[in-house]
């Protein structure tokens, strides 16, 4: 068997033509599709122009609290986005236009002006502009959505900032104490506790049953009661600026980093047209050759021949796989840690694969057929195993889950997702699903080679 | 050859092989009996069963009915070369002595680079060898193993006459060794000339055992060659 094998290497060494295409061709596909999958998934790109001049700060209210820091406020807007900083409106436009960037984000000069106007007597409304390029309905409206969720983000910042200064000047109405306004100056605010207690006291002063004690004692309740009730809206104001706040949590799905993704994709297509191609191709070839006879006849029989495919299969799988993940780390972050793992994934994978590949080639019994037929079946599978939950109906997508399940490329992208990232599917899962595959797929091989020769 | 000098005892006896495909009969109650060194031509029309049968013998299909006894190694040379071309000479004939478990293996493809005469072209792949060239490396490794029994499918189709003399005096040569070569053939002068018996298959059936020369007196001696006498045999039985 060790003979056979070295044969087949011997054979693919002799055909650098077949072996680049069968390399150079899946590799090629897989990580481009991956790679495809992830970049709408990946931070566009947007152009930030900052026309508030430098030296500004916003403070709304008073104290360290009631500061807003622009430059923050971008360094947030960046960590959702690709921020690319331009110098003019003009440029930003160009950008666009050019689809070098799908939208600009521009903040006025006066937006800080308009923003403090917020907290005084005559408020202005604060705009920002953004430019959007509709070429791309899809990454336009995508950016629409973040822009929307920055700018609703950012109104939520102000108006607790704004509910908060609301609420000290209610404090102060309600306990008194200090207060400072720029023209006028720093002056003392009685407050309505304090108001309350010196009502009472004079109150008390005036004689019985006359007009002024009835007056006083009214006054003195209303101040009462306003600040009972001025103590309940200050957590009142409190759930206004934030009236309902988002704890996410996945529950469900895969939540392993979309670069992982990207890359367990690009492996797992790989992974299956090189083995499945080279296991189908291979074991047809021994009929074409009319060798299959000839070396079944030796002390190699059918189950021997199979194995010896099923080895090739996983040797190439390995190979290739390997130089994939090895050409994709200075791209892409592969945690070598969990190298025992990725190994595992692409042994097991390897071998369903070439099962499933060896079942073609027994059925077809051709080369060019085998090499067809692999093509038609492994690409809408791999496809199929793609199409996210929820973007097909229930009962339709019930039929994909079996569909997917027959075939080894969902078990394989699993465990190799799982193997690349902790956070991803079940490892041991995803190996038992392909080793139930494979033998499935090593019996129906086993039985079609019985009408192969 | 390196020593199968045996006696008149039987190399091989097949009686009442039988084997269907699907239902359809290919071969149907065929005996013979074939001794060691001699040269057993089986001829018959397309689909008569001519590969059928050395199959059966090779032991690559199972007969349905039957009984096979072949005593030794058989070396089974198929109907069209079934090697790698994209492997040497060379390496092709060291693959099958190794899955053969030839004890020698660089001797024993020596040795047949030797017989085969093919040293010059050890080293070069199979896909680039002609036509005969490549019949003889299918050959050789047929007998790899040194068997006592060689069957030949069809050995010499697609080789020049020169070859297929060539061809002819190395089979010769086996058998004045030792080695029973029980061979199918459309040339049937091939038949005539170097089979010292022809067996004749017809629709799966033997119709024929015996040698040219009775061949000939089954059809009365009337024609004068005897591609005219085995079509007239074959005209007489119906087929
Ligand atoms: N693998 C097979 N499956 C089905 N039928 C077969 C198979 N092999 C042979 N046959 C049938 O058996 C019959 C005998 O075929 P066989 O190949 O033995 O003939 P042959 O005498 O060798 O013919 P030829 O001179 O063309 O080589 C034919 O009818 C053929 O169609
Ligand atoms: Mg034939």
């Amino acid at each position: 068997m060790r003979w056979l094998l070295i044969k087949d290497l011997q054979i693919l060494r002799r055909s650098p033509l077949i072996v680049a295409l069968l390399i150079v061709y899946p590799v090629a596909l897989g990580v481009l599709i991956g790679f495809a999958l992830s970049a709408d998934n990946s931070k566009p790109r947007v152009a930030f122009l900052n026309e508030i001049p430098e030296t500004e700060q916003l403070q709304i209210g008073s104290g360290g609290s009631g500061e807003i820091d622009p430059a923050q406020a971008r360094e947030q807007l960046c960590s959702r986005v690709e921020c690319v900083d331009v110098d003019s409106r003009a440029e930003a436009e160009q950008k666009v236009t050019d689809g070098d960037v799908i939208a600009a984000l521009i903040l006025p000069p006066d937006l800080l002006d308009k923003l403090r106007s917020l907290a005084s007597l005559n408020p202005q409304e604060p705009k920002v502009e953004v430019l959007v390029n509709q070429d791309d309905p899809v990454k336009a409206s995508l950016v629409d959505d973040r822009i929307q969720a920055l700018i609703t983000e950012a109104n939520l910042l102000l108006s607790q900032r704004i509910s908060d200064e609301a609420a000290n000047y209610l404090d102060l109405l309600i306990k008194g104490g200090e207060f400072s306004l720029p023209v006028v100056g720093s002056f003392d605010v009685l407050g309505l506790q304090q108001a309350g207690r010196i009502l009472h006291a004079v109150g008390g002063q005036l004689p019985r049953g006359s007009p002024a004690r009835e007056a006083v004692a009214r006054v003195t309740r209303f101040a009462d009661l306003a600040r009972q009730n001025l103590d309940f809206a200050l957590p009142l104001l409190g759930a206004v600026a934030e009236p309902i706040s988002v704890d996410k949590q996945v529950v469900a799905g895969n939540t392993s980093e979309l670069d992982t993704f990207a890359i367990a994709v690009a492996a797992a297509v790989t992974l299956m047209f090189v083995t499945v191609l080279l296991v189908a191709g291979s074991l047809a070839l021994e009929r074409e050759e009319n060798a299959f006879a000839r070396i079944t006849r030796g002390l190699v029989g059918t189950t021997g021949l199979l194995v010896e495919k099923l080895l090739l299969g996983i040797v190439a799988s390995i190979a290739v796989t390997l130089l994939l993940l090895a050409a994709l780390t200075p791209l892409v972050s592969i945690d070598w840690g969990r190298a025992p793992l990725i190994l595992a994934a692409i042994v097991v994978g390897g071998a369903a694969f070439a099962a499933f590949g060896a079942a073609i080639g027994a059925l077809t019994r051709e080369v060019r057929a085998s090499s067809l037929l692999a093509f038609m079946i492994s690409l809408p599978i791999a496809f199929l195993s793609l199409v996210p939950s929820g973007t097909v109906s229930g009962g339709v997508f019930d039929v994909i889950r079996v569909v997917r399940a027959l075939f080894p490329f969902d078990p394989a992208l699993d465990a190799l997702q799982g193997a690349l990232d902790s956070a991803g599917p079940d490892v041991v899962t995803a190996l038992v699903h392909l080793l139930a595959v494979a033998v499935a797929y090593a019996v129906i091989s086993r039985v079609a080679l019985r009408r192969f020769a | 050859m390196s020593g199968h000098e045996r006696d008149g005892a039987a190399a091989i006896e097949a009686r009442g092989l039988s084997k269907s495909f699907d239902g359809r009969a290919a071969l149907r109650d065929v005996s013979f009996t074939a001794r060691a060194g001699e040269l057993l031509a089986v001829i018959g029309p397309n689909g008569a069963g001519k590969t059928t049968l050395l199959s059966i013998l090779a032991g690559i299909r199972g007969a349905d009915a039957g009984t096979l006894s072949v005593p030794g190694e058989v070396g089974w040379v198929p109907q069209g070369a079934a090697l790698y071309r994209r492997l040497t000479v060379a390496e092709n004939l060291r693959l099958f002595a190794r899955l053969e478990r030839v004890a020698d293996v660089e001797g024993g493809v020596e040795r047949m680079l030797e017989q085969a005469r093919l040293a010059e072209r050890r080293d070069d792949q199979v896909a680039t060898l002609s036509g005969g060239n490549q019949q003889r490396v299918n050959i050789a490794i047929g007998l790899l193993s040194e068997p006592a029994v060689l069957l030949l499918d069809e050995p010499s189709t697609g080789l020049d006459p020169r070859q297929r003399a060539r061809l002819w005096e190395f089979v010769l040569d086996l058998a004045g060794a030792g080695t029973t070569v029980i061979y199918s053939t459309h040339h049937l002068h091939e038949a005539e000339r170097y089979g010292s018996r022809l067996l004749v298959l017809a629709d799966g059936e033997r119709v024929f055992d015996g040698t040219s020369a009775e061949l000939h007196a089954a059809v009365g001696g009337g024609e004068h060659d005897f591609e005219s006498a085995f079509v007239a045999f074959l005209r007489e039985r119906g087929h």
